[in-house]
C-alpha cells in the first residue's frame, strides 16, 4: 500500500510511531438482541453503574474544570431519564447496545443542534458518556479501551479519556478538530504526548494503520515506506539525544558559563501538569494561568474549586514561590458570558485585568481563593494586561476588601505579594510609574503590540520576533528599573523557553525565566553554554 | 410575582441572570436543590409549559434555558410554597455565580 501524508496543526511537539485507535469511529451495534428483553435491560443498567463507578473514580481525583466536568457526567449518569428512552427501545426489541446508541444519537442531536454555544459545548460531554457505556456494552468492541502507545485519533479528545490512557507508554493524539489551546494541549505539551489538531482526512479510514507523527510539523504519515521509516528513524534519534542531553540539566540549578545563576521557573495551568514532575526542577512556579477553571460546564468556578486548585499547585511547590495570574480571558481566550462576542479587535478589547474590573464579584471570588491558598505557601498574585497605573490600584484596593472579608469570615489567608504583567507597550514604556511589588514580563503579547503583529496571522508571524531590538529595550530597560529599585523582574512568555532568544534575554539583564515544563532541560542547557563576559552579539 | 393559592401549590418565576443562563452547572445545582423537597418541582419556560421535572438533570438540560430566559417554577404537595421560595432565590442569586453586572473602575 502506498504511504499516506496528512498534515495538521501542531499542539504538542514529539515523534511517534504506532497503530491506530480511532476513538469515535462508526460502530455497528448489534441489531438484534442476543437475550431477552429482560437479560438486554439489565445489561444496560449494569453498564450504566460501572461507567457511573468510573466516572466517580475519575471525578474522586480530579480538580477544578475537570472535576467539574465529570460530576456533570457523575449528575447525568446518576439520573434515570438518560436510560429511559433507551429501556424503551429494548422493549422494542432492540439489543442493548443498539437502543442506547439511537437514544443517545437524539439526545446528542439537541445539544449539537443548540444555538447557545454553552450547551452545544456540551456534545462532547454526552458523546463521552455515550461510548463509556458502549464500552461496557461491547467488550472488544470499539469502545473506550485504547491499547495503550497507540496514536488515538479522534474528532476531539474529552479530558476524561486523555487521563485514563497511561501516555509513559508511548503513542500520540491525532485530533480532525481540536485546538491547541484546549486544556487536553496543554495536558499533552505538559506530559510530553506529541499531538496534532486540524488534521486533514478521513478519520475512520486509518483505524488499524501504521501512523508515523512528527508533532513539531503537524505532519502524519500513514502505512510509511521501508524509506519513510529509516528517516524518521533517524529523526526519532536525534530528538532522543538531544532531549536525553538536555535531560541531565534539568535537575541541576540553572548557572551561565560565567557563574551567574538564573532563577528557572515553570509556567503551569493545573496540578495535573504537575503531577510526576520533581518540583527541584525549578525555583518555582513563574506563571500560573487560571484561565482553564474558567471554562468548565456552568463555566465559573466557585471559591472552594478555585482554592483548591491554587492549594494542590502551592503544595506542589513545596516552598517555592509560586506566582498566580488573575483571569487572562479575552484576546485569544473567550469564556463565554464572561468575554465580550464580536469585538472588532479582541487584542486591543476587554481583557486581562480590564474584564475582571469590570466584573468585580467574579474578581472577588478568585482574589479570595488566592489569598486563602496563600496560608500555604508563597503565593504571588500577578495582574494581567495592566496599562495605567490606577489598574493596578484598584487590583490593590479589591483585593484588600478580600483579605478584609476573609477576616470577617475567620478563614485563614495570607498577604500575597501583588505584581503586574508587562506586556502593554504603555506599562514597559512607564513601568516607574507602577508601584508594582514585583514585574513580570508577557513576552508574546508585548512582542505583538510592540511589532503591530500577530503571532496567529501566518502572513506576518515573522515580524512578531522577540528578537526585535525595540522589543530587548523595553525589556532592558524594565529589568534595569526593578535592579534599580529593588523588585523582581521575570519573563514568562515562549520567549523565555526558546533556546534562541535566551541568551539575548539575559543580556537584556534578565536573571529569572519562566518556561514550561517540556523546556526545563532545553532552557538550562543554553544557559549553561551562555557567557555574559562576551561582548554582546 | 408569586401565587400561594394553597399550601400545596405555589408558581413563581425569574429572569435567568447568571452568565450562562441554565447550564450545566446551574442544572445540576437546581436539580440538587430540587430534590432536598418532598414535593413535585417543575420548571418552563412559559407559562403554559411543557412542564419539565426539576430534579432531573436530563430534563432540565433539555430545555437548554439561555441567559435571559425567564424561568417559570411550578411546585406542588408538601413544602411547596418553600421549594418555590428556594429555587426562585438560587436563580435571583445567579446560582452563586458571576451575573454580569458592570461596575466602575476604581482610582485609587
Amino acid at each position: 500500500m502506498a504511504e499516506l501524508r496528512l498534515f495538521g496543526r501542531s499542539a504538542a511537539p514529539g515523534v511517534a510511531k504506532g497503530v491506530v485507535a480511532v476513538l469515535d469511529a462508526a460502530r455497528r451495534p448489534r441489531r438484534e438482541a442476543a437475550g431477552t428483553q429482560a437479560e438486554e435491560a439489565s445489561a444496560l443498567q449494569l453498564a450504566l453503574s460501572q461507567a457511573l463507578a468510573e466516572v466517580e473514580a475519575l471525578a474522586g481525583r480530579a480538580t477544578g474544570e475537570a472535576a467539574d466536568m465529570l460530576g456533570f457526567q457523575v449528575a447525568m449518569l446518576s439520573d434515570e431519564e438518560l436510560v429511559r428512552p433507551a429501556l424503551e427501545g429494548v422493549g422494542a426489541g432492540e439489543s442493548a447496545a443498539a437502543a442506547w446508541e439511537a437514544a443517545m444519537e437524539v439526545e446528542i442531536a439537541g445539544y449539537r443542534d443548540a444555538r447557545d454555544d454553552h450547551f452545544s459545548a456540551r456534545t462532547a460531554d454526552l458523546e463521552d458518556i455515550r461510548d463509556r457505556v458502549l464500552g461496557h456494552l461491547e467488550p472488544g468492541g470499539t469502545g473506550p479501551v485504547i491499547p495503550d502507545g497507540s496514536v488515538v485519533v479522534a474528532a476531539d479528545l474529552p479530558i476524561s479519556r486523555f487521563l485514563a490512557i497511561d501516555w509513559a507508554r508511548g503513542g500520540a493524539i491525532l485530533l480532525t478538530q481540536g485546538s491547541s489551546t484546549s486544556h487536553v494541549a496543554m495536558l499533552a505539551r505538559a506530559r510530553g504526548v506529541p499531538m496534532v489538531v486540524g488534521l486533514v482526512g478521513a478519520a475512520n479510514a486509518m483505524a488499524g494503520r501504521e501512523a508515523l507523527v512528527d508533532a513539531a510539523t503537524g505532519e502524519v504519515v500513514l502505512d510509511p515506506t521501508e524509506a519513510t521509516l529509516a528517516i524518521f528513524a533517524a529523526k526519532a534519534d536525534r530528538e532522543m539525544t538531544a532531549a536525553a542531553a538536555s535531560a541531565t540539566f534539568r535537575l541541576r540549578p540553572a548557572v551561565t558559563r560565567d557563574g551567574t545563576r538564573i532563577a528557572l521557573n515553570l509556567n503551569a495551568s493545573s496540578a495535573h501538569e504537575l503531577e510526576g514532575l520533581d518540583p527541584a526542577i525549578c525555583d518555582g512556579i513563574g506563571l500560573v494561568r487560571t484561565e482553564i477553571l474558567f471554562h468548565g460546564p456552568g463555566a465559573l468556578p466557585d471559591e472552594n474549586a478555585q482554592y483548591e486548585a491554587y492549594r494542590r499547585i502551592v503544595a506542589w511547590a513545596d516552598g517555592r514561590p509560586v506566582t498566580i495570574r488573575t483571569l487572562d480571558a479575552g484576546g485569544d481566550k473567550p469564556i463565554p458570558g464572561v468575554t465580550v462576542d464580536g469585538e472588532s479587535n479582541p487584542f486591543l478589547g476587554l481583557r486581562g485585568i480590564r474584564l475582571s474590573l469590570r466584573h468585580p464579584a467574579l474578581f472577588q471570588i478568585q482574589l479570595r481563593a488566592l489569598a486563602r491558598a496563600a496560608a500555604h505557601g508563597d503565593v504571588r498574585i500577578m495582574l494581567p494586561m495592566v496599562t495605567v497605573p490606577a489598574e493596578l490600584e484598584a487590583g490593590r484596593k479589591l483585593l484588600g476588601e478580600a483579605l478584609a472579608s476573609l477576616a470577617r469570615d475567620n478563614l485563614p489567608a495570607g498577604h500575597p505579594k501583588l505584581g503586574i504583567m508587562i506586556e502593554v507597550p504603555a506599562a514597559a514604556i512607564a513601568v516607574d510609574h507602577f508601584d508594582a511589588d514585583f514585574f513580570s514580563i508577557g513576552s508574546n503579547d508585548l512582542t505583538q503590540y510592540v511589532t503591530a503583529a500577530g503571532r496567529d496571522i501566518g502572513t506576518v508571524a515573522d515580524l512578531a520576533d522577540p528578537m526585535n531590538p525595540a522589543v530587548l529595550r523595553l525589556i532592558a530597560s524594565v529589568a534595569r528599573h526593578g535592579r534599580e529599585t529593588g523588585r523582581e523582574v521575570s519573563l514568562c512568555g515562549d520567549a523565555g523557553g526558546d533556546v534562541r532568544v535566551i541568551g539575548a534575554l539575559l543580556r537584556a539583564g534578565l536573571r529569572s525565566l519562566s518556561v514550561a515544563p517540556a523546556y526545563v532541560g532545553a532552557a538550562k542547557q543554553a544557559i549553561a553554554a551562555i557567557d555574559l563576559r562576551d561582548a554582546t552579539p | 410575582m408569586k401565587d400561594h393559592t394553597a399550601t400545596e401549590h405555589a408558581t413563581d418565576r425569574t429572569e435567568l441572570i447568571n452568565a450562562v443562563g441554565l447550564h450545566a452547572r446551574p442544572s445540576v445545582k437546581l436539580t440538587q436543590l430540587a430534590k432536598t423537597f418532598a414535593c413535585r418541582v417543575e420548571i418552563a419556560l412559559s407559562a403554559e409549559g411543557p412542564w419539565v421535572d426539576a430534579k432531573s438533570p436530563v430534563k432540565v438540560m433539555r430545555v437548554k434555558a439561555p441567559r435571559g430566559a425567564v424561568l417559570h417554577v411550578r411546585t406542588s404537595g408538601p413544602g411547596a410554597a418553600a421549594a418555590a421560595d428556594a429555587l426562585i432565590a438560587l436563580v435571583r442569586g445567579g446560582f452563586g455565580e458571576e451575573t454580569n453586572q458592570p461596575a466602575d473602575l476604581r482610582h485609587g
